[in-house]
């Protein structure tokens, strides 16, 4: 489904991704670890055509992102992205949020959209707060809403940034068991940055560890997280599980 | 010099019908300072260097000239163009014009404090361009600005008197003619005075009002 070969991306002298290759199978839910500024965050950006790749190639379902615009814009509308901030529309209301683009996009008529956003709002549990505006929600309503945003897109593809990262402690397990259930539910290919390390273990088929620009593993979150073969693995998950 | 009420009275009349060509100018020029400002702002930003470029060196010489000479150049330099303009509509073309220069600067300013994360989020959902200036960009930088066009508005109005020197009949144009057939300025001009202070002050206050509402969406 998702095919990085060679990917290098510099900001300036900095190389953020190094020779990056490596491929994601269809349906398969991916978690990317490691710590800040290892190149995570970047993948995705990459990935969502938010910044553009210095060397090498991406493919999605075999079509290269940066080749011709008009196949590859046909392959970028199959990604849907979750950010950190959630980056609701403020000047729109909940409903304005989920119908924007399905209707632009995708072409559905309103109603369409409606019963689409309707739907959505059901399965992430937000059905009475339609008609609100994002500033009227807390921070973990506001990213389900974010959540049901990039699902109304019908995506094959969902790239989740730190999708828990700004959020209280107490609103995160909700934004999870919803994410758990779309894992379940769905055929959706995941790819998810995060820092909850109990949510990839159980959330992914697989968990790569980067570092310095690179993936220095690549394993079923079962072996990862019971048995890491390199020291620096071992040592991140350490710091971040506290044992 | 005696105030005399009865001339003052007499005179009220005259400078409120020249009071309603002020209104009509600034309203007029402020419409033009809006749309056109906003067409600079986006021009400013295009991926094309040299519109871009063109845009800014005309915003920045534009802005650095008087208005007066601007409505001078507009009003008896055009015809020699071909372009024959009205005395008000002269006016307002060049307090559009000049306003224009300083509202680009206030919408690009509204652009640029949009947080990145709603382009960004306009670029996931796949919105076409012009989705993203209208419906996501645009909604939230306008509010932001519109106390800062609102003193330019006040500014603007303050500013109408200048077309006298094109012959506009304004309100200070209007005192200014009766000062001439009467031989007394004083009660016309400080009418005319009056008359600014009862519309820019209340508006000055409203502006204020915006300005603690703004950042509401």
């Amino acid at each position: 489904m998702i095919v990085f070969d060679g990917v290098e991306k510099r900001f300036g002298d900095t190389v953020v991704l190094s020779d990056l290759s490596f491929t994601v199978a269809p349906a398969e839910h991916v978690t990317l670890i490691g710590p800040s500024g290892s190149g995570k965050t970047t993948i995705l950006r990459l990935l969502m055509c938010l910044d553009s790749v210095t060397r090498g190639t991406i493919r999605v379902a075999g079509q290269e992102l940066t080749g011709d615009e008009k196949r590859s814009r046909q392959v970028r509308r199959r990604i849907g992205m979750v950010f950190q901030q959630f980056n609701l529309f403020p000047n729109m209301t909940v409903r304005g949020n989920l119908i924007e683009a399905p209707t632009r996009v995708l072409g559905l008529s309103k109603d369409e959209a409606n019963a689409r956003a309707v739907e959505l709002l059901d399965l992430v549990g937000l059905r009475e707060k339609i008609d609100e505006h994002p500033s009227r929600l807390s921070g973990g309503q506001q990213q389900r809403v974010a959540i049901a945003r990039a699902l109304a897109m019908r995506p094959d593809v969902l790239l989740l940034d730190e999708v828990t990262s700004a959020l209280d402690p107490e609103l995160v397990a909700g934004v999870l068991a919803l994410l758990r259930d779309i894992g379940e539910t769905t055929d959706i290919t995941i790819l998810c940055v995060t820092h909850e390390m109990g949510f990839a273990r159980d959330f992914s088929h697989r968990v790569m560890m980067f570092d310095g620009g690179r993936v220095i593993e690549d394993a079923p979150p079962e072996r990862l997280f019971t048995a890491p073969e390199q020291p620096r693995t071992q040592e991140f998950l350490k710091a971040v599980l506290g044992r | 010099m005696i105030w005399d009420w009865d001339y003052a009275i007499e005179s009220l009349p005259a400078l409120l019908r020249g009071l309603q060509v002020t209104l009509l100018a600034t309203l007029l020029g402020s419409l033009l300072a809006f749309a056109l400002g906003l067409v600079f702002a986006l021009v400013r930003r295009s991926r094309v260097p040299v519109l871009s470029q063109l845009v800014w060196a005309f915003v920045e010489f534009w802005r650095s000239t008087p208005l007066l000479v601007q409505a001078i150049l507009i009003f008896f330099v055009l015809p020699g163009f071909g372009i024959t303009l009205s005395p008000l509509t002269a006016g307002v073309v060049a307090l559009g014009l000049h306003y224009a220069c300083y509202t680009s600067e206030v919408y690009r300013a509204g652009i640029d404090a949009v947080p990145r994360g709603q382009w960004e989020a306009a670029a996931a959902l796949h919105l076409p361009r012009s989705r993203v200036w209208l419906g996501v960009v645009l909604p939230q930088a306008v509010p932001r600005v519109v106390p800062a066009l609102g003193n330019y508005v006040i500014s603007m109005f303050k500013e109408v008197p200048l077309l006298l020197a094109i012959g506009v009949v304004e309100v200070v144009t209007v005192a200014n003619q009766l000062g001439a057939q009467t031989f007394r300025l004083v009660e016309p001009l400080t009418l005319a005075g009056v008359l600014f202070l009862l519309i820019s002050y209340p508006a000055s206050l409203l502006v204020r009002r915006l300005e603690r509402r703004v950042g509401v969406l």
